[in-house]
């Protein structure tokens, strides 16, 4: 593995053309890790859920790309969404399926969390969102999970 | 993004990546043909997706929504097995829309007869053949 595709990567999550950089790079990346088609489709969707919410409820942000090893052989892609918006109060309501403050589906935020092996929201009010998540490549034969 | 008259029915295909404006514009455009052609059906060709998610899914159930109330039915057509399973785990199963396997299918369904291009039937992938 090159050290080209171990660097973080962050990409600005400014407007509706950065979500669609967002879903490339992301693609491109979990192809390079290996994920096959099925995980590379579902970090995909993950991210772009995930993005827009940065968008369209935090004003805007970034999302990085982290490429993660866990010792075992094990590859995993973790990207991060931060944004310094109002932040979310009660982050298990927001986690409820169809909940939603803007008139959305209310479906990013959980179904994001089932798309992932890791998921985790770092939250104040008035002071921002970040979303953490976590896709690893099944690849270790008899790797933890 | 081009909607074709099959005559009687329409044909959408998407193509690549989505933003979302062209998925909003989309939308109208579609809705404007069906009741500038009187179309009674609007087969939506997704298999060049590589994924859907809550934004776009809604945009399709849109499109389905006001398609119905002009009197036409939209039906979707060639989702990717990966995007499929995808959808289904981020909680949307897009219980309004129509699904048939391929285009010339969705079309029969408005007694519209297209013959099926080869290049068509091999992008379904690990499909079936219809018996
Ligand atoms: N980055 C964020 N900043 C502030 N609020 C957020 C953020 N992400 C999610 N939320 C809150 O969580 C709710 C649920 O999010 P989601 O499931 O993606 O649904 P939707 O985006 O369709 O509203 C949002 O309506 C919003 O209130
Ligand atoms: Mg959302």
């Amino acid at each position: 593995m090159s050290t080209d595709e171990r660097t973080e990567t962050t990409l600005p999550v400014r407007n509706d053309t950065d979500l669609m950089a967002v879903r490339q790079q992301v693609r491109a990346m979990a192809q390079r890790l290996g994920f096959g088609l099925v995980q590379q489709t579902k970090l995909v969707t993950a991210a772009s859920e995930l993005a827009r919410n940065t968008l369209v409820h935090g004003g805007g942000g970034s999302v990085s790309l982290e490429p993660t090893s866990d010792g075992d052989g094990r590859e995993g892609l973790t990207l991060r969404f931060v944004d310094e918006g109002p932040g979310i109060p009660d982050v298990e309501l927001a986690l409820r399926d169809g909940y939603s403050t803007a008139g959305g589906l209310g479906m990013g935020l959980s179904g994001s969390k089932r798309l992932v092996n890791d998921f985790s929201v770092d939250t104040a009010p008035g002071r921002g969102t970040t979303v953490s998540i976590t896709l690893w490549s099944p690849l270790a034969p008899f790797g933890r999970r | 993004m081009p909607v074709l008259d099959l005559g009687g029915i329409l044909l959408v295909s998407i193509q690549g990546e989505l933003a979302d404006n062209a998925a909003v514009d989309l939308a109208t455009d579609v809705t404007t043909a069906v009741s500038t052609t009187g179309a009674r059906g609007v087969i939506i060709d997704i298999s060049g997706l590589d994924m859907v998610d809550s934004f776009l899914a809604r945009v399709l159930a849109e499109v389905a929504a006001s398609a119905r109330l002009l009197a036409a039915q939209a039906v979707l057509v060639g989702m990717r097995p990966s995007v499929a399973i995808t959808l289904v785990e981020l909680g949307l199963t897009l219980p309004g829309l129509e699904t048939s396997r391929t285009v010339a299918e969705a079309a029969s369904r408005f007694g519209v007869e297209i013959r099926e291009d080869p290049e068509r039937r091999a992008a379904r992938g690990t499909d079936r053949t219809p018996t």
